[in-house]
């Protein structure tokens, strides 16, 4: 056992190992020969009652203050990235602003019913003409549309389509982007090639015109929804994520533990999947989240286009379209789903741009 | 030089022909007759359905209908529209508002964005830097149709600071506040990549290598720092050029600019798809010729990159 050696050097048995703590006894033991000349200690000290009677003539380190300095915990150990991250962010007040609103956003657009004053797509609704563009009043705190329809149950219930649009293509996008980035990278040659060819080809036609030429080809007319918005955002979207990818896996395609791994005789695809890419989630994820706002905006100014989600399903998008063009008579409904957008996408960007500060060390020096 | 330009040159073909590719795979091709693409909802005559088939070429095989399309597309010559006009003297007729509104948006937002970038990244954590970055954040958030009905709303119509819409001529004055929304999210992200970049290089051995043998504080900011963190923000700007395409469609709809995105936005609403598939091919190549320029540009900025 030469590992003992070192720490028989060591008089205070200064465990070098986090796991140390559990063998102490074996270290006393080993305390217990240190003035016998080195190497002479040959002697088994692994059986289970090994040490435990021996008396010792240096103060134990349990009692001096040495303890205190040379004590090692599972908390003082070196944390993980995303320990250490979760540190930052939990002080960060960007970060908790934008989770609680986030969090809003996501209980809104789960429990609408908790929010609403009226169910705006309930038979029993009905939008009056009389309130035609009316100022807010009790029961109504954002006005009226031009159909006499309450401003804030329409505000409410547009939540859930654009979440979900935001949230599906992101997902789609990490999960195409960061297969195709994650293979380009981790083998390289040719099949890179095609595949950085293949993103260059969908990232040289920016999001929304790419989408606009999508989405108006008959069969995605006629099944305009959520899902095809999602697909459409997709098939334009993974370039971005793949290229991130791509460039995090040639980075540690090479280290040291790819390379033990690899020799240990673990399959290329094991390989990738439980070494490289988790490795290279951090800045994946960061992307992500900021996207997940681009999408959602995505999503509003294809359906302000009139080519988006279908007219008969509430979103943002939707009502800031239908309301748009009384908007220099009545700029509130304009207004109100603009500024629920705004803070959406802007929670989702701070979230993204917080997690960034927090998953880069060298970001955070002075 | 010379010979990594030609290599850049070629490079651009497969990306051009891939793009224009998938459109025209997209708009043509897709399940279901094509006719049914070309004539949007209300379907064609039988006269203007033989006519595109002619047109495009539809009894041949795929790539036979696709080259001579991008043949006709090299040549200027795109066909005819809906309404029966050149596709080509339409697009003529729209690009200068849609190039002068784009050259306003670049022209803003590399001005404002830098300098305010710039301030922003050698006083990092001051207050000016603070607010400026919750402004800009906000500023990304909101997207560009909301921005671009409430600085209609409140500079064009409440103070009367610049005209509301554009007149048919489309001047470079009537210009300024929709080049300005155009650019305004754009403004935000290219003021963000300045500041990290010049709060970075600030701190770096050859600033203060500079700052030490006692060049000016200007000569140390302009030369030194400012020119080193140029490459991401000229990265962003070539590929803006796209977004602005994108988003030219929503600000030419609501200040009535008679330009491309207006045109496409017509022709999209219509179903007009030769003229959208047009359209689109037109932004693509512009799209790679603005990232070559600005691979260009990086051996000016930062004169250790050699071109092999």
């Amino acid at each position: 056992m030469p590992e003992n050696n070192i720490e028989n050097n060591d008089a205070a048995g200064r465990g070098l190992d986090p796991e140390a703590r559990g063998r102490e006894a074996a270290v006393r033991e080993v305390r217990d020969t240190a003035d016998t000349p080195a190497g002479s200690h040959q002697k088994d000290i692994g059986g289970p009652s090994a040490g435990l009677m021996m008396e010792h003539f240096v103060a134990d380190a349990t009692t001096t203050p040495v303890a205190e300095t040379d004590s090692r915990s599972a908390e003082g150990a070196p944390v993980s990235l995303w320990r250490d991250a979760w540190r930052q962010l939990r002080k960060k007040p960007t970060f908790i602003i934008a989770a609680l609103l986030i969090l809003l956003v996501i209980v809104v657009a789960l429990l609408p019913q908790l929010f609403w004053t009226e169910n705006p797509s309930a038979a029993s609704t009905q939008c009056l003409l009389e309130n035609s563009n009316g100022k807010a009043s009790a029961g109504h705190p954002m006005g009226f549309t031009a159909q006499g329809c309450d401003v804030y149950s329409r505000v409410i219930a547009g939540t859930r389509a654009s979440l979900m649009v935001g949230l599906l293509t992101t997902i789609g996008v990490v999960v195409i982007g960061g297969l195709i980035g994650a293979l380009a990278g981790y083998f390289g040659g040719w099949i890179d090639g095609v595949l950085a060819r293949l993103g260059d080809v969908f990232f040289a036609l920016p999001l929304i015109l790419g989408a606009l030429v999508v989405m108006q080809l008959p069969f995605f007319k006629a099944h305009r929804g959520v899902w095809t918005l999602v697909v459409v955002l997709v098939l334009f979207g993974w370039p971005q994520i793949a290229r991130i990818m791509r460039g995090a896996v040639v980075e540690v395609r090479n280290a040291d533990y790819v390379v033990s791994a690899r020799s240990l005789g673990v399959s290329s695809l094991g390989i990738l999947m439980r070494h490289i890419i988790p490795n290279a989630m951090a800045p994946v994820i960061v992307i992500a989240t900021i996207s997940l706002g681009t999408f959602i905006v995505a999503e509003s100014t294809l359906s302000y286009l009139g080519i988006g989600l279908p007219p008969s399903m509430m979103s943002w998008g939707n009502d800031i379209s239908d309301a748009k063009d009384a908007f220099r008579s009545n700029p509130m409904p304009v207004f109100w789903p603009g500024l629920a957008l705004s803070l959406t996408v802007l929670s989702f960007i701070m979230l993204g741009d917080a997690l960034r500060d927090a998953l880069d060390p060298k970001a955070r020096k002075k | 030089m010379a010979w990594y330009l030609v290599k850049r040159l070629l490079q651009l073909i497969p990306v051009f022909l891939g793009a224009t590719l998938l459109v025209y795979f997209l708009v043509f091709m897709t399940p279901g007759d094509p006719l049914d693409a070309l004539c949007g909802d209300k379907g064609c005559t039988p006269g203007v359905a033989a006519a595109l088939t002619e047109q495009y070429h539809l009894g041949d095989p795929f790539f036979v209908q696709y080259f001579s399309y991008i043949g006709g597309l090299l040549t200027g010559d795109l066909g005819v529209n809906f309404s029966g006009r050149e596709i080509s003297d339409v697009l003529a007729g729209a690009f200068p508002a849609t190039v002068r509104l784009a050259i306003i948006a670049l022209i803003f937002e590399a001005i404002f964005g830098i300098t305010f970038g710039l301030y922003a990244g050698l006083k990092k954590g001051g207050w000016f830097d603070s607010t400026v970055l919750v402004v800009s954040l906000v500023v990304i958030a909101v997207p560009i149709f909301v921005l671009g009905f409430v600085m209609q709303y409140f500079v064009g119509v409440k103070w009367g600071l610049a005209k509301p819409t554009v007149s048919g001529a489309a001047d470079w004055s009537d210009l300024i506040l929709p080049g300005i929304v155009l650019g305004l999210v754009s403004f935000a992200q290219v003021l963000r990549l300045t500041r990290t970049a010049v709060a970075e290089n600030a701190s770096a051995d050859y600033v203060r290598t500079a700052t030490a043998k006692g060049l000016t504080r200007g000569r140390v900011v302009r030369v030194h720092i400012l020119r080193n963190s140029m490459i991401p923000v000229a990265t962003f700007l070539g590929m803006d050029l796209g977004a602005l395409m994108g988003g030219a469609i929503v600000t030419e709809g609501i200040f009535n600019v008679p330009g491309i995105g207006n045109q496409l936005y017509k022709a999209l609403t219509l179903g007009d798809a030769p003229m959208v598939v047009s359209v689109v091919s037109v932004m693509v190549i512009i799209f790679c010729v603005a990232n070559l320029l600005v691979d260009l540009l990086y051996a000016w900025l930062d004169p250790r990159i050699r071109y092999a």
